[in-house]
């Protein structure tokens, strides 16, 4: 049946709806894009000889043009998605991604990852007029002023507003100013303590 | 949020502005956009002075605490006062630039065909991200798959395959103008179309598209 590997690509994605990104699908891609071609071929040859008198074929001619605009749009919207679920780990990671994550990406994807993060540093940068503003911080509403943190890896001595030095190391668990934590809660350094 | 953390006698009022606001009064507008911003569908008229204004702010407000005697209490409820309003700010940012990758080709083109009179939808930054966004995925459509299609299908309509804002959705909303004689569409064929007048201060669940207008002249506020 037509279409039928445009649609599982379209599954595919469907099945992880967490936002996963899975390897990229150049087999899958490779497949419809070649039924495409073959019943672009098969319609050229057919459009042919209904001009030359044949309508009857004029019916398969249309089932075959709407076969080649499923495909199209099923892949556009793998495609799609796809960058959807990139442009979310932007802003959930950061800037580098992790290495398993770029393994699943194709060449053009890493270009194009690069490119958002190209235009969305350009866009901070210029709010305000000034230094700009890093809108991937400042998330979640700030709730309080000192927070429980839990140490994940060794990190070293941390110097705090009054001058006090903490000891950052693994598993060690303190009472600290939420500001000064944000950025080591993201870099996976420390783990804020929900209790 | 109160304005009161505010040093007012060291605040440098902008005396090119034509209507000088309060810090409280500024930030108050601030919480406006934002809101309005976070409930509606689509995308509001942008707010670029009110961004800049709060951005400075906010620089005036990070270098006072730098001044601050370490260990003084109100320095924490002043600091707690900064990342409020600069989680709001962020917040709104974030809300607009989220419609704008949401809707690209339909925000360019109400910025297109936008009359000259009428105020802009997008700030001149995000207008050009807007159209990075637009040309990084055709480039990518293109590259990865379209140029490996047939001839008559190497290219996409844009505003055809990206939906557009669901404008039929419905919000809350808090009405700050008494406003009359509200038109209100039926729904379903067998309801009729009747007026309605929105008394100040009364709160209603409203279609988007029925008040749309309201919200950027300041006639109601969303909640």
């Amino acid at each position: 049946m037509f279409c039928e590997k445009a649609v599982e690509l379209v599954r595919e994605l469907h099945r992880l709806r967490d936002g996963q990104l899975p390897a990229f699908n150049e087999d899958g891609l490779r497949q419809v894009l070649q039924e495409m071609e073959s019943l672009y071929d098969q319609n050229q040859a057919d459009v042919n000889e209904a001009k030359a008198g044949r309508s009857d074929l004029i019916p398969s001619i249309k089932l075959r043009h709407s076969c080649l605009l499923r495909n199209q749009r099923c892949i556009t919207a793998y495609l799609y998605d796809r960058l959807l679920r990139i442009r979310a780990l932007r802003w959930g990671y950061g800037s580098v991604l992790p290495a398993n994550v770029r393994f699943h990406m194709c060449a053009e994807e890493v270009e194009w990852f690069g490119q958002y993060k190209k235009s969305l540093a350009a866009f901070m940068r210029s709010i305000g007029g000034g230094e700009g503003l890093d809108i991937t911080q400042d998330m979640k509403p700030p709730k309080s002023l000192y927070i429980q943190v839990r140490c994940l890896k060794d990190h070293g001595e941390f110097e705090i507003d009054d001058g006090t030095v903490i000891l950052l190391k693994k598993n060690s668990q303190h009472f600290l100013p939420r500001w000064k934590c944000e950025h080591l809660i993201r870099q996976g350094v420390l783990e804020h303590v929900l209790s | 949020m109160s304005g009161a953390a505010f040093d007012d006698s060291e605040i440098n009022q902008d005396d090119s502005q034509e209507d000088v606001m309060t810090p409280a009064e500024l930030i108050a507008k601030l919480e406006e956009a934002w809101l309005n911003e976070k409930f509606s569908p689509e995308l509001q008229e942008n707010k670029s002075e009110v961004v800049e204004c709060v951005m400075e702010q906010l620089t005036h407000m990070e270098s006072n605490l730098q001044r601050v005697k370490k260990g003084d209490t109100k320095a924490s409820i002043h600091r707690m006062e900064v990342d409020r309003i600069r989680f709001v700010l962020t917040s709104y940012l974030r809300s607009r630039l989220q419609k704008i990758e949401k809707f690209f080709p339909h925000v360019l083109e109400r910025e297109k065909t936008r009359a000259d009179g009428e105020p802009s939808l997008l700030s001149p930054e995000e207008f050009a991200f807007a159209k990075e966004y637009y040309d990084n995925t055709e480039a990518y459509l293109k590259a990865v798959a379209l140029k490996r299609m047939p001839p008559n299908l190497q290219s996409i309509d844009m505003l055809k395959a990206v939906p557009e804002p669901c404008l039929d959705s419905f919000v809350f909303l808090r009405v700050k103008e008494k406003q009359e004689n509200i038109l209100i569409e039926p729904e379903t064929d067998d309801q009729r179309e009747y007026v309605v007048d929105l008394e100040e201060g009364s709160q209603h669940l409203m279609r988007y598209r029925t008040i749309a207008p309201l919200i950027s002249s300041g006639a109601v506020q969303l909640i």
